[in-house]
């Protein structure tokens, strides 16, 4: 912030004070205005934005303290000072309580009055500095899109918000490419701690002895080529989230550090002594079916349930069909960008083999669909032969399996999704009658 | 254009010509010395017992010997003051033709420590430069180096050297 931004108002019933502070901080640069009293420096500010004001405390009319009580209505961020003379210092004190920055007794040391300002310009500028950072982070850790409209995906946005204001352990359990790190980003995003790193650890892609030491970092000499001291997830996510995908892959001793890190929330680094602390919020992900691991002995029990305290399940693809064409619409804008290609739209017949087919790679998969199209298609709109082949010679409605119940399960999902999850319409369509069909919902936990 | 350097009641123990000289070197400009007398008398404040540095300005100003080609300034070695502040080193108009120094609190003897002259005369020739700086429209410089850097305490004034910084060469070239 350059001096000249800088506004000061002077505001003394006393000709001489106004010029000698006036002359003072035009020396400096800075942009200065002067007023005899309450009501002119009132004008003043209505006019202009000041920075800084200089207080008398008394004056005819208005006094000081009127005056800052008045100035703080207009604009908070003022940092007034209250100038007195040493009989009054009790009053600055009053004027103190009520939110003046600091006071000084006529006659001011130079120094005094250098050193007020300067801190006031410093704490301005650390301000601006922190809102500009503020601002930085949030656009640099804009979420992408979460995109649908079915009322699955709704009930998804809903726990988000929920759980993102508290410091709860979550657990989000969907199939391959239903976007559970999107998800554990957002939870992020909108917590208390989104100024701080998400760091992300997918325990999948790494053996047991590298994920040990990326979790829990290294000292040096604690293994053949640990040169030097190194940070693990844990420390660099203090403050803000760590998020652990594929949980279930994880090793079963690696599953008792993580349970101690998570009671105490202190661990040591690999061939070190000193107990870390740490303050993070613990994400999961999994597609895997812990409960069957727990039984079959492959996940302990004390872990599942030390993660297992707020779930949010992502329904596949399939099961929310309704939000394909918003998808599709999301993924063409989005990749039109990206390749500066002017395909806006798709043709019906192409969405309606979209609308056919299952999904297995979920809304990854579709997203991959749409980039290949836009790729080898031509403007104005994705046709049906820019899709891939496998969704062509299997875009039927086939069912899941052969069990009964699985049809049953997934025809009354189409209907509902067809009926916009009306009860009664697609109760009707069904031949049942509602209490039937919210029991159906409830069996095959449709929503 | 050339610069007067104006003495009136001023320490003895600065060298003149030395002054005049180093002054020259920084503004590229003639430096011509004279004695004068003032009424002191009527910028006295008999409660501070200082000088209101103003109204020595104002002194100078309305005497009627100032004039487009020339910037002046007083040097002094009495206390000034402004009314709302407890001391000046000294006083300048903003981009016109007077100013005024004091020594009064540049010599080492008013904190109590022994005579430096070769401090004082460094100490008075970087607050004449400063406040002759300023009726050249220059305003106080960040950079603590700077002989436009503002300085409420002697050490300041000794930190600076007695000449612009880059900057401030560059405002004061272009003029």
């Amino acid at each position: 912030m350059d001096n000249k931004n800088f506004g000061i108002l002077i505001v003394d019933d006393e000709q001489i004070v106004r010029e000698s502070l006036y002359r003072w901080f035009i020396e400096d640069g800075f942009r200065v205005e002067t007023a005899e009293n309450g009501a002119d420096a009132l004008r003043k500010l209505q006019k202009s934005s000041f920075d800084i004001a200089f207080v008398d405390i008394r004056m005819p009319g208005m006094d000081g303290l009127e005056l800052q009580r008045r100035i703080k209505e207009i604009d908070k961020s003022i940092s007034i000072i209250i100038i007195t003379a040493f009989a009054s210092v009790e009053s600055a004190v009053r004027a103190l309580k009520e939110g003046a920055y600091d006071y000084v007794t006529k006659p001011i040391d130079p120094d005094e009055l250098s050193h007020i300002v300067s801190n006031i310009i410093n704490q301005k500028k650390l301000m601006l500095e922190n809102i500009q950072l503020k601002q930085k982070i949030e656009d640099l850790s804009q979420v992408e899109e979460i995109v649908g409209e079915s009322p699955q995906i709704k009930k998804v946005f809903e726990l988000i918000l929920t759980v993102a204001k508290t410091d709860t352990t979550v657990l989000i359990r969907g199939e391959s490419g239903t976007g559970k790190e999107l998800v554990a980003k957002a939870i992020h995003a909108n917590s208390s701690r989104k100024y701080f790193p998400i760091i992300p650890v997918n325990c999948g892609a790494l053996n047991d002895n590298l994920l040990e030491s990326e979790l829990f970092g290294h000292e040096r000499g604690a293994f053949t080529g640990a040169q030097y001291r190194r940070k693990g997830k844990f420390e660099m996510a203090d403050g803000g989230t760590i998020f652990f995908d594929e949980i279930g892959n994880v090793s079963e001793k690696l599953q008792v550090d993580l349970l101690r890190v998570l009671e105490t929330k202190q661990f040591t680094r690999l061939g070190g002594e000193q107990l870390i602390n740490v303050d993070v919020r613990i994400i999961c992900a999994t597609n895997r079916d812990l409960e069957q691991a727990v039984k079959e002995g492959k996940f302990r029990e004390d872990l599942y349930y030390r993660l297992n305290v707020f779930t949010i399940f992502l329904p596949p693809l399939r099961e929310r069909k309704s939000d394909i064409p918003i998808l599709v619409e999301h993924f063409i804008k989005k990749y039109s960008q990206v390749m500066s290609k002017p395909i806006m739209k798709i043709d019906p017949d192409a969405l309606d083999v979209l609308m056919r087919y299952d999904w297995p790679g979920n809304v990854r998969e579709l997203a991959n669909a749409i980039e290949r199209a836009m790729v080898i298609g031509k403007p104005p709109a994705i046709k049906k032969e820019d899709l891939p082949f496998q969704l062509l010679s299997n875009g039927v409605d086939k069912p899941l399996s052969d069990s009964l119940e699985e049809i049953e399960r997934a025809h009354i999902l189409k209907i509902l999704n067809q009926c916009d999850w009306n009860i009664t319409r697609s109760a009707e369509i069904l031949g049942i009658d509602r209490a039937t069909l919210y029991n159906k919902i409830n069996k095959y936990k449709l929503r | 254009m050339h610069i007067e350097i104006l003495g009136a009641r001023y320490n003895k123990y600065i060298n003149i010509d030395n002054l005049c000289k180093n002054v020259s070197n920084v503004f590229g400009l003639e430096v011509k010395f004279k004695k004068i007398v003032l009424d002191f008398g009527l910028a006295f404040d008999p409660h501070r017992l200082q000088y209101y540095s103003t109204k020595l300005l104002e002194l100078i100003i309305n005497s009627g010997n100032l004039n487009n080609d020339r910037k002046s300034i007083i040097l002094t070695d009495l206390d000034l003051f402004v009314p709302i502040l407890t001391y000046v080193f000294g006083e300048a108009e903003l981009n016109g033709k007077a100013a005024i120094a004091s020594s009064h609190r540049l010599h080492n003897e008013y904190y109590g420590l022994p005579r430096n002259d070769e401090l004082l005369q460094s100490r008075i020739e970087k607050e004449i430069i400063h406040e002759l700086g300023h009726t050249f429209g220059l305003i106080h410089c960040s950079d603590n180096f700077c002989v436009m850097h503002s300085s409420s305490y002697v050490e300041d004034i000794d930190l600076k050297y007695s000449d612009f910084c880059k900057e401030c060469r560059k405002i004061y070239n272009s003029l």
